[in-house]
């Protein structure tokens, strides 16, 4: 993974710039020992770390605007981090970058009931808005499977999503106001307590924007009523175009489950070793359904999908009893990344988007990728709305083997695009899959993207490194290439 | 306007971009145009006609996406969904006969372009929420592409979000993917009869914060709707729940069935328990929804003939303001210079929305429109002026400023959102 090279005049300044920090962030804020760097050496993607310039972790938005006007000006690069538990690397540090820590922004600032919002801090985590709520009988519907610890700041640069997308959205689908820093210091405010509103809808394009451009600093999203019944059905197939052809089959009856995920027999396995759900083991795939609302609507469809699955096929069918349990079907999904790491000294985790109609075809050529790569590969996904997340088993001390990883990935999301796919779901695109983007974009789809980076930060200093494959200039974007037509296409009907 | 060019495929349409680019030619890009009328009147030296770029290029009901040419019907669109029993869950409205024209006119990608949404946007979200991807023309005459025909998807910037309701001033599109999803079996509606404004805004989010997960919230004169939407079982259920729940409202209760309840749903819609004249202007107002019933008792106090309803649980607020009648004689020379644009004073107490409401005019009378021609006012809020009128707010300018808009990324067109002021259609007589 080649990262941009270090500019050695800001190395060179660095005295100076930690300096400027310190008169901004009183006390603490600011981090510039070695010691107390390295926390912040890595995000979740742990295979790349470097070391920040300085870390910086102001707590008021004025400190964030002042931090960012005081780069724009010295021409220094910021990478903004919440929790740091980024998969694709979306916060790595960079060596000649301040890191800009939102972890200090971490109250719950508004919760009104009434318009069904709260406002929040970004580094309030996503759990920690459903447990302020909760009390209530509300929550907040986005679960990426890190939100114990992920913030509500990083999930709208990554436009997260988790288990539940499915019927309620990913991040952006769930929002409705953010204030955020312009890489200039200016402070602006997007939507509010409303829906919508007319003029460009640029919280949404900031919503997934990986921090390119700009620092989020509160955050007002949508509550939703928790549902009064959800249960859990465990669902075990001798074959796994069995299982992918029952997820099909479920949304052909028109059923939207809160969430349908899929693991493959090596997940199953480890994922039972590791909690002890009480999954199949003589699985092939096993599919969990979540339906969710009033009990005679989740007992209604409960029946349909037992109907549906054995149809299938199904030689497992099971449904939660209790909450207890329906909790427990769950946490061997929600820990099988984890339960990976059992029988594997080091593992990759993709995220891959396909059609749910290639599902099968896609899983068995990964099987065939394995052994020319010579790599194991365990599937866990979120097979309702098509996102894979194939994890590769290696071993990152030897050379080789991280290498061959690195292809056998690389070779998974260019088959997700070749057939009808995108290159990540939900983890973003950061430094993981940035020199994949000439895969699924034209040189044309990526400068167009790229003006958008540079009508908001045209000195490229945010979260340098990240998501494009190569920047360029704005200036040269700027250029408009006229050709002067002879004839003005005198075959297309003109009236 | 010097002529229409219709291109009859991607190429052509790159070609015509292309063409218009080197000539210095502004484009007014349009489906069917049936929502011409909306918007200032534009003044552009050629049409870009889509309505020749028609068809559904790929429907996949088990993978819940429908990909459609820009010239495509949306009626056709619905008609095609519907045989596989599955719709676009925004509910598009069909704004023609509140625009004076006929309905079923449009086209989805006009809707998507104005990013109109029906009741279902509380529960469904917007348009916006459902423009998986797209390939267009850009302003530099270049075909892009940006999202996927995947439902989850975060590979580069989410220009789907950006496109929705940029009404064509940032690309031409040439073909949407959009999500698609099971039809209800049932649909249900609980109204509420002869509760005020408040108390009805007060039932429908306490209705809204309920289990009871309604796609639907709207108060219509003395009626509060209710809408369920399932299968039979759970919408028996939770209409029993939601009468239990508002047993204390004190307001009668009735229940219309699937058939009624679509009808009536059809109607709030289209807008059309607005009964407006045809020299009113229609404004749509977004809000918080608690804070609605005062801003419209506001804007009554100072203009008695105002007309409403609520939809969105109270957080859209549809509001016909008729002209006021001209005062006989002793009209100030301010008066009589109503229709000149002016700019008040941002300053000023006393505003009809305040700061919560975003309003939006989308059918104006003739005189209204020329006379909100001018240079564009970006991002203006419904308040009174010192003067007891209704009047545009001074935009947001950081918001404004910064916006994409002024990025290299615009294209030649102009169709500009409307921005029309409050001011020149008349006094409240003080």
């Amino acid at each position: 993974m080649q990262m941009p090279a270090l500019d050695p005049d800001i190395l060179a300044r660095r005295g100076e710039i930690v300096a400027a920090l310190k008169g901004i962030v009183p006390g603490e804020g600011v981090i510039d020992d070695l010691d107390g760097m390295r926390p912040f050496e890595c995000d979740a993607l742990s295979a790349y770390r470097q070391m920040p310039l300085v870390v910086v972790l102001p707590n008021t938005v004025e400190q964030v605007s002042a931090i960012l006007r005081y780069c724009q000006d010295h021409k220094v690069k910021v990478v903004p981090r919440g929790a740091g538990t980024s998969l694709s690397g979306g916060s790595m540090p960079v060596g000649d970058a301040i890191l800009l820590g939102l972890s200090k922004f971490n109250r719950v600032l508004e919760i009104d009931y009434a318009n069904r919002c709260a406002v929040v801090q970004p580094g309030v985590t996503n759990l920690g808005v459903t447990k302020a709520v909760e009390h209530e009988g509300f929550y907040y519907a986005p679960d990426p499977s890190s939100q114990i610890a992920c913030s509500i700041g990083g999930n709208v640069a990554e436009n997260s999503g988790g288990v539940h997308c499915l019927k309620y959205g990913l991040t952006t689908n769930n929002l409705l106001g953010i204030q955020m820093v312009l890489m200039n210091g200016e402070v602006v405010r997007l939507g509010g307590k409303h829906l919508d509103s007319e003029g460009y809808d640029l919280m949404g394009l900031m919503t997934g924007s990986e921090g390119l451009l700009g620092v989020v600093t509160e955050v007002t999203v949508r509550l939703l009523r928790k549902p009064s019944t959800a249960r859990a059905v465990l669902l075990g197939f001798p074959s796994e175009s069995g299982a992918a052809e029952c997820v099909a089959a479920v949304i052909a009856a028109g059923i939207i489950p809160g969430g349908m995920e899929m693991m493959d027999k090596d997940a199953v396995q480890c994922a039972e070793n590791y909690v002890g759900a009480g999954y199949p083991l003589d699985a092939e795939a096993l599919l969990i359904v979540e339906l969710d609302g009033p009990e005679v609507e989740v007992d209604h469809l409960t029946k349909r999908v037992e109907e549906i699955a054995r149809e299938r096929g199904a030689t497992t069918c099971r449904v939660s009893r209790d909450e207890q349990e329906r909790v427990l079907f769950w946490a061997g999904r929600k820990a099988a990344f984890p339960a990976v790491g059992q029988i594997t000294p080091d593992y990759m985790c993709l995220d891959g988007s396909v059609p749910r109609g290639r599902l099968v075809e896609v899983l068995s050529e990964m099987r065939q990728m394995s052994k020319t790569h010579r790599l194991r590969v365990v599937n866990v996904f979120h097979a309702g709305d098509g996102n894979l997340h194939p994890l590769i088993l290696f071993d990152a001390n030897d050379p080789d083997e991280l290498r061959r990883a690195e292809e056998f990935g690389a070779d998974i999301l260019r088959l997700c695009v070749r057939v009808g796919g995108v290159l990540t779901g939900e983890h973003g695109v950061g430094i993981e899959k940035r020199d994949l983007m000439g895969v699924q974009f034209t040189e044309i789809d990526l400068d167009q993207q790229m003006r958008v980076k540079c009508a908001f930060d045209p000195d490229h200093l945010l979260n340098p490194g990240k998501v494009f494959p190569q920047l360029r200039r704005c200036a040269e974007l700027d250029r408009v290439v006229v050709h002067h037509n002879k004839l003005p296409f005198p075959d297309i009907p003109r009236f | 306007m010097s002529g229409t060019i219709k291109p009859r495929d991607a190429a052509e349409l790159q070609k015509a971009v292309e063409w218009a680019l080197s000539e210095g030619t502004t484009l007014d890009v349009r489906g069917t145009g049936s929502k011409i009328s909306l918007g200032r009147p534009m003044r552009c030296d050629q049409v870009l006609d889509l309505s020749g770029l028609t068809g559904v290029v790929d429907y996949a009901p088990e993978e819940l996406v429908v990909t459609v040419r820009a010239g495509t019907p949306l009626r056709d669109v619905e008609a095609l969904l519907a045989q596989r029993n599955q719709m676009l869950a925004f509910e598009p409205p069909d704004l023609g006969p509140l625009l004076g024209r006929e309905a079923g006119e449009g086209t989805l990608v006009g809707t998507l372009s104005g990013n109109f949404a029906g009741p279902r946007r509380l529960s469904a979200g917007a348009a916006r929420d459902h423009l998986l991807g797209f390939s267009g023309v850009n302003g530099r005459g270049e075909a892009f592409k940006s999202g996927g025909k995947v439902m989850k998807n975060v590979t580069g910037y989410d220009l789907s979000k950006v496109i929705a309701g940029s009404w064509g001033t940032l690309a031409v599109l040439g073909e949407v993917s959009v999500k698609t999803l099971p039809a209800p079996d049932q649909t249900r509606t609980l109204m509420l009869r002869g509760l005020d404004d408040a108390a009805a805004v007060k039932a429908m989010c306490a209705a809204m914060g309920s289990p009871h997960d309604l796609s639907g919230a709207a108060h219509v004169g003395d009626r509060t709707a209710l809408r369920l939407e399932g299968v039979a079982p759970s919408v028996e259920a939770r209409l029993k729940g939601l009468r239990e729940l508002l047993a204390g409202a004190g307001a009668a209760m009735e229940e219309l069935g699937t058939l009624e309840s679509r009808a009536f749903w059809r109607e709030v819609r289209d807008v059309a328990p607005l009964k407006a004249s045809a020299d009113a202007i229609v404004w749509r107002i977004s809000c918080p929804p608690t804070e609605g019933a005062a801003m419209v008792a506001r804007i009554k106090a100072q203009r008695p003939t105002a007309q409403c309803f609520y939809d969105w649980s109270g957080g859209l607020i549809w509001l016909a303001l008729p002209p006021s009648p001209c005062r006989p004689g002793g009209r100030s020379r301010r008066d009589r210079d109503d229709r000149r644009p002016r700019h008040p004073d941002p300053r000023s107490r006393g505003g009809a929305c305040g700061r919560a409401g975003l309003p939006s005019a989308i059918a104006c009378p003739g005189g209204a429109r020329r006379a909100g021609e001018g240079k564009l006012r970006p991002q203006g809020s419904l308040q009174s002026g010192e003067d007891g009128m209704i009047s545009s707010r001074r935009p947001d300018r950081s918001r404004a400023k910064r916006g994409v808009a002024e990025g290299p990324v615009i294209i030649s067109t102009t169709r500009e959102v409307p921005r029309l002021r409050f001011a020149p259609l008349g006094t409240t007589g003080n």
